[in-house]
């Protein structure tokens, strides 16, 4: 069996380069994977493209990488939040690029792009700002804006629970993009508070498969906020 | 609006009296999504013995109150990002599941807060137009997916301007969706034939509704809004 822990953080993250897209999972706070972002921080890549729902909270986590400058563009449902001040910053001095995509849109072009769909016709957004441009289809009388997939060479996902095939469960509504994310890379890398052993996850709960997942950290004990541990 | 605002213009009603004139239209059996802002305040409200659930687009079917002192779980927040609670046969759904809730017909009801509603049931509510960028979320993908869309909202701007047009000037979050419309003065019904005057506030005349008003109002059958002391 492939081993896929990785025992350290600059292990975990060793394959992020220059330039890459990358995934970073969570709502507000939870399901975001602190540690895997701090880890890439550490790396001092350049120029990547982060898609992500916020753009960061307070100064640690994604607030940290948009802070150290790793991140040349934002692909994002809702940027313009008081705590996310540091993007607010940073876009005000013309720093950073930043793509708006509504929420049930980003989420499903990550889920074609891991489903190997070439894209999916959604009524959302037809005849507004956020669909200039794109084709639209008439089905049945209604409207549908064309959207195409968002695949990364790179996710960063935050779990409860793995086990050494990668399968994975979640922990309440710290689920959010986390398991379409996870689908959606080249490579997947887990954060996860805790490791069991093989057979430990009932087959029936477990939320993504291990499949889809490449390499795995483990932090400890479960936290929203390393801070806050 | 404050409550200090609203003792010196006393025909205005309060944030909790409009929650409550929408909960009342909130019918049993139904799923419903609160925007962010004054529709979270709507939960309260609900009359006694009525099983309405809740939906959070950040993956929480069955979203109950905030939780009591000591309860408190940091991976369980409602869109707001406010913590919040699960009830008893409440589920967890992944981004694409909460948004094929959505999208796919499931939600009886949203309530949403907005900038500008037209004659026609057009809604803005993610941009104001002087600004180059918002904050989308899911407004786009719950707007055009439920079944009916309430908006609840301040009747004019803070400067005195309507915010219920004849015709949309701000940017589109979703065309023609609007169903009926929750105002600190009244309640107004969208309908094929235009804008008809419900209901209004204690002690307001369709009249006074109609003067900040930017739509021509059918007041042919109007109703006085009975508030709660």
């Amino acid at each position: 069996m492939k081993n896929k822990r990785a025992d350290t953080l600059e292990d975990a993250v060793d394959q992020v380069q220059d330039g890459a897209t990358v995934l970073v999972a969570g709502f507000g706070e939870p399901g975001v994977p602190e540690f895997l972002i701090d880890g890439v921080c550490d790396r001092g890549v350049r120029g990547l493209t982060v898609v992500s729902n916020n753009a960061g909270t307070g100064r640690s986590g994604l607030a940290r990488l948009l802070g150290e400058g790793c991140i040349s563009k934002l692909i994002c449902t809702f940027p313009w939040a008081k705590e996310s001040f540091v993007f607010k910053e940073l876009y005000d001095a013309g720093k950073i690029e930043l793509e708006i995509v509504p929420q049930g849109t980003l989420a499903e072009r990550m889920r074609t792009a891991g489903a190997g769909l070439g894209g999916f016709l959604t009524p959302t957004a037809v005849g507004t700002d956020l669909a200039e441009g794109k084709p639209v289809h008439n089905i049945d009388g209604r409207d549908y804006v064309l959207e195409l997939p968002l695949r990364a060479d790179i996710a960063l996902v935050k779990a409860y629970k793995v086990d050494p095939r990668g399968n994975l469960i979640f922990h309440k509504a710290a689920r959010n993009f986390n398991p379409i994310m996870a689908m959606a890379a080249d490579y997947t890398i887990v954060e996860a508070a805790e490791e069991v052993a093989l057979g430990a996850l009932d087959p029936e709960v477990i939320v993504t498969a291990g499949v889809f997942v490449d390499r795995y950290y483990i932090t400890g004990p479960y936290a929203i906020g390393k801070e806050k541990q | 609006m404050s409550e200090t605002s609203n003792l010196l213009t006393p025909h205005l009603m309060t944030r909790d009296q409009i929650a409550a004139c929408v909960a009342a239209d909130l019918e049993d059996n139904w799923l419903v999504n609160l925007g962010i802002g004054m529709p979270t305040l709507i939960p309260s409200f609900i009359p006694q013995g009525r099983d309405v659930m809740f939906h959070s687009e950040n993956g929480v079917v069955g979203m109950g109150p905030p939780p009591a002192p000591g309860e408190e779980e940091q991976d369980l927040v409602s869109a707001g990002k406010g913590l919040v609670t699960l009830i008893p046969g409440g589920a967890y759904v992944h981004h694409t599941d909460s948004f094929a809730i959505a999208r796919g017909g499931r939600l009886d009801c949203a309530v949403l807060g907005a900038f500008q509603v037209a004659g026609n049931g057009d809604l803005c509510n993610w941009r104001l137009p002087h600004q180059k960028s918002g904050s989308v979320g899911g407004a786009m993908d719950i707007a055009a997916g439920a079944k009916r869309v309430f908006v609840m909202m301040t009747h004019t701007t803070r400067e005195g301007d309507a915010k219920i047009v004849a015709e949309r000037s701000y940017p589109l979050t979703a065309g023609g969706v609007v169903r009926k419309i929750y105002t600190d003065m009244a309640v107004i019904a969208v309908t094929t034939n235009g804008l008809v005057l419900e209901a209004v506030a204690p002690g307001l005349t369709a009249e006074d509704v109609q003067a900040v008003t930017g739509a021509p109002l059918d007041t042919a059958n109007v109703a006085t809004i009975a508030v709660a002391a």
